[in-house]
């Protein structure tokens, strides 16, 4: 792998994990090792982590993450010296860098030089200059203050018929915070700015310092829809870093919560995509199925959204035999409802009208921005880690995962793309049902040790969640970054949208189905 | 102000029991229409997704008289989810602000009520009683679409002598 980017690293490092494999770079070939990373490896930039060791190595480091090839990730070191926190931007060479490195700008104080967009992106413009949360030496206890800065957020533009459309962050119905300006052309978008990070809750910040079994508790609230997920992913990153493996029952549990998520989240989605276009009878449809699975996991799982299912070294709810009776007769019964639901939906015409060529993302741009999940799948983008690394109990189910893959590229497609995934999540449920193993739910993870890092991946309803740890000497949590599956999509979004008209947003956006929470952490 | 009441959501009513309840009380006190606007201020998207449910098929509050709408400005009560992080405080105010009173302010989840798991974040006020006058608080992470059914009765409570004492009258005609 390393003859991709020989004359452009310093040194293979030690492993930390044995799927990847870690070089490092001098800050001034860091732009240049990416891209011959992306060209010659075929690569998908995956998660970036700044980090703050100046208490140890005297110097901030920063990881760039590929997803290389099955099962292998590839990771490029840099240091960068405090006395000049500056390291050259990858972003005009690859673009899926730009959030992370604005994100690490923000949160550490380094600056990105040649990033073609260097504007702020977690704080808001009333944020003080010089203060970076994520810097060791920053007092979370300490009051911030609100300064009066020029804004920078918008760009704005002139022109006759030119119709600017502020909306958000408190929109008209029950959603998220996040505000999107629209430059219309009568009701043609011609371009689309959002500001996000509404809801960023300072997460990654109050996790230093804690236990790592306090995190989980922190990890399962990143986000609510997709608590499992988060969870798994960060339970994984602990266990990878103890060395834990967990029990073969754990696993596969792990696996139908997983499932039981997805399930939930894809009948909503279509229903909320039905609300979209003003399909009150598919809106209805879609949320009863999707009030069935949440009952269902109440029942098994003990919380609606599965919070609390997960522990560090395997599952705490382990379903009875009556649980295990119950998920397979809730599952078939929703099983036949949502043929009808699905057919209903597709064969109506005003509803087709509105969902094709809507929203069209191209792949080119999917795989420029590293998108994932559902949006990369339905623009040809052949990407889903529970097959491409595999985690929880996937690797044991007598079936492969079926990743459903489109090439529309626009709504409809990622309609389809829900709607077989719910079909082949049936499929799944049913798979680890009739081969649950039997034995132990969990494994004691021990202490954890210092001084260790590990990231782990699980497949969202959104895609793939990434959640990077690193321990400090005393076992305690140096460093979290919790990278969500709306982290690269969101600019997915934003790209799609100019082109079609203003009313259709919604519905764009509901294709999509991403979370602010999980972004804005 | 008054002391807010915190809600056990301990109730043996089933949901149909509370749902003719909570009827019967938005009739009398606000003509059988209660406005209400939902404000994340920075919540998971869990509470947000249960406020959601009471509107879908199953709960469908729109039957009671309860309907969520799209302006502050038309709401009798604000449900507020999260606990209030840095970037929403400024839009959080002035939705209150935008509320006519009299009108409610019910904390609805773990964050908003006390800061939850966010205590000590940098960027979070810590819950809505440390931004907003809050007058109800639903706790639970998230409250089940039953608990917040039981902590819209609470709520309507608090409004019956505040309607006294605004003096508000309003003239409807009768069928």
């Amino acid at each position: 792998m390393s003859h991709a980017i020989d004359g452009h690293h310093d040194g293979e490092l030690e492993r930390r994990m044995s799927n990847e494999t870690r070089f490092a770079v001098a800050p001034d070939t860091l732009p240049n090792a990416c891209l011959a990373v992306v060209e010659h490896l075929n690569a998908r930039l995956a998660l970036m982590v700044g980090e703050d060791e100046r208490a140890s190595s005297g110097m901030f480091r920063l990881s760039y993450t590929f997803a290389v090839a099955q099962g292998q990730w590839l990771t490029l070191e840099t240091l960068i010296d405090p006395a000049e926190p500056a390291f050259p931007s990858v972003t005009p060479l690859v673009p899926a860098a730009h959030w992370y490195e604005r994100e690490v700008q923000d949160m550490f104080g380094l600056t990105a030089v040649g990033h073609p967009d260097p504007r702020r992106l977690v704080h808001h413009d009333d944020w003080p200059d010089g203060l970076h949360p994520l810097r060791k030496d920053f007092d979370p206890s300490l009051p911030v203050p609100r300064v009066d800065r020029p804004a920078e957020t918008f760009h704005t533009l002139h022109g006759e018929g030119f119709v600017e459309i502020p909306v958000g962050p408190i929109h008209a119905g029950v959603i998220e915070p996040g505000h999107f300006r629209f430059a219309a052309v009568g009701e043609a978008v011609f371009d689309l700015q959002p500001r996000l990070f509404y809801t960023h809750r300072g997460i990654e910040k109050l996790a230093e310092g804690k236990t790592p079994a306090q995190v989980l508790q922190l990890a399962e609230r990143v986000c609510g829809a997709c608590s499992c997920s988060h969870g798994v992913s960060y339970s994984q990153a602990v266990e990878t870093l103890a060395g834990i493996e967990v029990p073969p029952r754990a696993a596969a549990v792990r696996t139908l919560y997983l499932e039981l998520e997805r399930l939930y989240n894809h009948l909503g989605d279509l229903g909320n995509i039905c609300a979209g276009v003003s399909f009150a009878a598919g809106a209805s449809f879609g949320a009863q199925l999707k009030e069935a699975v949440q009952r269902l996991n109440e029942r098994v799982a003990g919380n609606r959204f599965l919070h609390g299912v997960n522990q560090i070294g395997g599952v705490r709810r382990d379903p009875s035999a009556s649980d295990l009776h119950d998920i397979a007769a809730t599952t078939t019964h929703i099983a036949t409802e949502f043929r009808s639901f699905i057919e209903m939906m597709l064969s109506s015409d005003t509803v087709l009208e509105r969902l094709k060529t809507t929203g069209f993302l191209p792949a080119a741009t999917a795989r420029a921005l590293g998108a994932v999940g559902v949006a990369a799948r339905a623009s040809g983008v052949d990407v889903d880690s529970r097959r491409d690394h595999p985690h929880a109990g996937y690797p044991a189910l007598p079936m492969p995962t079926p990743v459903v893959v489109r090439s529309e590229g626009d709504v409809y497609a990622r309609v389809l793309v829900r709607s077989d995934e719910i079909l082949a999540t049936l499929a799944m449920i049913r798979a680890v049902l009739d081969t649950l193993p039997d034995g132990p739910a969990a494994v004691s993870p021990g202490r954890v040790p210092g001084g260790r890092a590990a990231f782990a991946v699980s497949e969202s309803p959104r895609g793939e969640n990434i959640h990077f740890v690193r321990t400090a000497p005393d076992g305690t949590i140096e460093r979290y970054r919790v990278r969500s599956a709306s982290y690269p999509n969101w600019p997915a979004v934003a790209a799609c949208v100019p082109g079609n008209m203003v009313p259709d947003f919604p519905v764009i956006n509901k294709s999509f189905e991403l979370c602010y929470a999980c972004l804005d952490r | 102000m008054s002391v807010p009441l915190l809600l056990e959501p301990r109730t043996r009513d089933t949901t149909d029991a509370l749902a003719a309840r909570l009827s019967a009380r938005i009739a009398r006190l606000l003509r059988r229409s209660l406005h209400i606007r939902h404000l994340d201020a920075g919540s998971c998207n869990g509470c947000d997704w249960e406020i959601q449910t009471l509107l879908g098929p199953v709960y469908d509050i729109q039957r009671l008289g309860i309907d969520i709408v799209a302006s502050p400005r038309h709401a009798d009560m604000l449900l507020v989810t999260g606990s209030v992080t840095r970037n929403l405080e400024r839009a959080a105010r002035a939705t209150y602000e935008a509320m006519p009173q009299p009108g409610l302010v019910v904390a609805v989840g773990a964050c908003a009520c006390g800061g939850g798991v966010l205590h000590g974040s940098y960027c979070t006020a810590g819950g809505v009683n440390n931004v907003l006058p809050v007058d109800v608080y639903i706790p639970g992470c998230p409250p089940r679409p039953h608990a917040l059914l039981h902590g819209l009765l609470v709520a309507l409570d608090r409004l019956d002598p505040r309607i006294a004492a605004a003096n508000v009258t309003v003239d409807v005609p009768q069928p």
